[in-house]
């Protein structure tokens, strides 16, 4: 099918798209702090509370991609798609266990990044180089890919040709992250999260009214499931398919939170306290991702058409909705692509910042030479995304955002298991962090990038993520055992056991910079 | 304390052996039982993290973290 322009739904579009840049470039006078410091213009001066980290952290995981992406994979292969929802249950009981000890750990020694707590953890500015080298090759695709979201918005919107909307509203995004930081987003997130939950609420209800309810939906996709040229089912079934399931749901709730900007986003918040009731609020989301599933169904149930599967949503609505709520939709997707895109960016700001100009160009720069970088890698990564859309088919991005969770997963052993474990020896975590890449890697491009793999010895076919993570954690085994304490240096370790304690309320106070500090 | 913790691996078996789920009846509200038991999760793991969080929960959290109006103090400050 071929969307229409319509003119209700690019007003009610550009006037929802006019608040969000508007706040974005206000969003800088909000809990005021000195912009001029990494600290404040890469994680808000770490002030944020419950409310507010529950909106960024929902509009940055939940990015409009996935809102995307899981409904047109529903709609092409059924159940399989489904893992989205166990993996994003699972995934906040996990981070729940883990991440207040690094949030204590990095407040102490006031770590910025993931790289930055594995040099104070192992004294290894190679391992800490690994880890970052691997966000920044991670992230560049997942931005790419919200860049894709607007893309599909635009199409939907009949404004495509061209690439000028695309370049207009990136443009406009760089800036306002540019003077803001990660505040624009935390500002953004709460018009966003808004706008998704209206929708999908709205799309949900409304929907299956009109298609005569979910019992002939679910008939209408297990009839239609498995006539497709690769046949798909709407119950899982036989061990293969299962045990891929089971590992995919694993294995990406592994990798989530190994993200920059998903450590950005919990380092940013007020206490361990305000991350650990995140996590019993957070699967609110869960929810409305498992909701937005559903809709690849009704597009089958609708008898939905679409050129590219990316399509399935924007031509649901299309379908469905009065023109004025296609825009309101269209605005959420939209503008739900600008949030992560923001902290992505700027997690990779602070990853390049941190760990490799003060690393390894300018280790004496003032604090605000160092927010000073920052801002302008923010630049040039979205730059980078950017023409990663222009010049390169759509498939290279989704295919290189596949093997980031491989490629995230390597770096569990050096920065979660270090949370609770020094035994590993730094050689080994270096060794394995290789082994798992260059496997992972492999295993993936030969699959043509399908995310499982029928791995021989188990016999199951199983995430390629998680069978790279096995061999990973092998060969850093067997190192740790061959090198015994020679090179083990325990004394370069700057974390102390009592720095870890995440049930010890650290009551520090905010760093008192700037005014009207709330 | 910190046993409280083993009831956040409830989800986790709950979830990843899907023989024990992947089925299509019994149905609820249109749902086969494949779909319906694995949205119930959602609720669960939540209340089960709550829980666990009022359980470890260290002495009294702070002014800022505690009472009614939290959304307007957050982000109107």
């Amino acid at each position: 099918m071929s969307f229409e322009t319509n003119a209700v739904t690019i007003t009610v579009f550009s006037a929802l798209f006019l608040l969000v840049t508007v706040l974005g470039f206000v969003a800088a006078r909000w809990k005021r702090g000195d912009l001029d410091l990494l600290d404040e213009w890469g994680l808000g001066g770490r002030r944020f509370g419950t409310v507010i980290t529950w909106f960024l952290l929902g509009g940055d995981l939940f990015t409009a991609y996935t809102f995307i992406a899981v409904p047109a994979l529903v709609f092409a292969v059924g159940a399989g798609g489904f893992f989205a929802l166990p993996y994003t249950i699972i995934v906040f009981p996990l981070v729940f266990l883990v991440m207040p000890r690094l949030w204590s750990v990095a407040s102490k020694h006031r770590y910025v990044t993931g790289p930055d707590y594995v040099k104070g953890r192992y004294g290894s500015r190679s391992l800490a180089t690994a880890i970052t080298f691997t966000g920044l090759l991670a992230t560049m695709p997942y931005i790419a890919l919200q860049l894709v979201g607007i893309e599909v918005v635009i199409q939907a919107l009949g404004i495509g040709g061209g690439h000028l909307p695309l370049i207009i509203a990136f443009a406009i995004l760089a800036a306002y992250t540019y003077t803001s930081g990660l505040r624009a987003p935390a500002m953004i997130a709460l018009v966003k999260d808004t706008l998704i939950y209206a929708t999908v609420i709205v799309a949900v209800i409304y929907i299956p009214s009109k298609l005569g309810g979910f019992d002939h939906i679910f008939s209408a996709a297990g009839d239609a499931l498995p006539k497709r040229d690769e046949p798909g089912a709407l119950i899982p079934s036989g061990a293969d398919a299962q045990v891929a399931y089971a590992t995919l749901a694993l294995g990406s709730a592994m990798a989530l939170f190994l993200y920059p900007h998903a450590l950005t986003a919990v380092l940013s918040s007020r206490s361990q306290d305000v991350v650990r009731r995140n996590m019993s609020l957070l699967p609110a989301w869960t929810f409305l991702l498992g909701l937005m599933a559903l809709l690849g169904y009704m597009a089958i149930a609708a008898g939905i058409k679409v050129t590219e599967p990316n399509l399935t949503v924007p031509a649901l609505f299309d379908n469905m909705f009065p023109s004025w709520f296609f825009g309101v939709a269209l605005a959420a997707i939209a503008i739900g692509a600008l949030v992560p895109a923001a902290v992505m960016s700027i997690a990779a700001a602070n990853l390049f910042t941190r760990n490799i100009w003060k690393e390894f160009v300018r280790p004496d720069c003032s604090d605000r030479e160092e927010s000073q970088v920052a801002k302008i890698v923010s630049l040039v990564v979205k730059a980078g995304a950017l023409a990663f859309v222009l010049f390169l088919p759509t498939k290279f991005a989704i295919d290189l955002q596949l093997l980031g969770g491989v490629w995230m997963l390597q770096t569990l052993p050096a920065v979660m298991l270090a949370l609770y474990t020094r035994w590993l020896h730094r050689w080994g975590l270096l060794a394995g962090w290789a082994a798992g890449m260059v496997a992972g890697t492999w295993i993936a491009a030969s699959q043509d990038f399908v995310p499982v793999w029928a791995t021989p010895i188990i016999g199951a076919t199983a995430y390629t993520g998680l069978v790279a993570l096995v061999l990973n954690l092998a060969v850093a085994s067997v190192l740790t055992l061959v090198l015994g304490r020679h090179g083990r240096a325990d004394e370069l370790d700057e974390t102390r056991d009592v720095d870890y304690d995440e049930l010890r309320e650290t009551r520090e106070p905010a760093p008192a910079v700037g005014a009207g500090v709330a | 304390m910190r046993r409280w913790y083993l009831l956040l691996l409830v989800p986790f078996a709950g979830l990843l052996y899907p023989p024990l789920y992947a089925t299509q009846d019994p149905q609820l509200f249109g749902f086969p039982f494949f779909y319906w038991y694995q949205f119930a999760w959602v609720p669960v793991t939540a209340a089960l993290t709550y829980f666990v969080y009022r359980k470890t929960r260290s002495g009294e959290p702070s002014p800022a973290d505690r009472g009614t109006g939290r959304f307007r103090r957050e982000v109107a400050s």
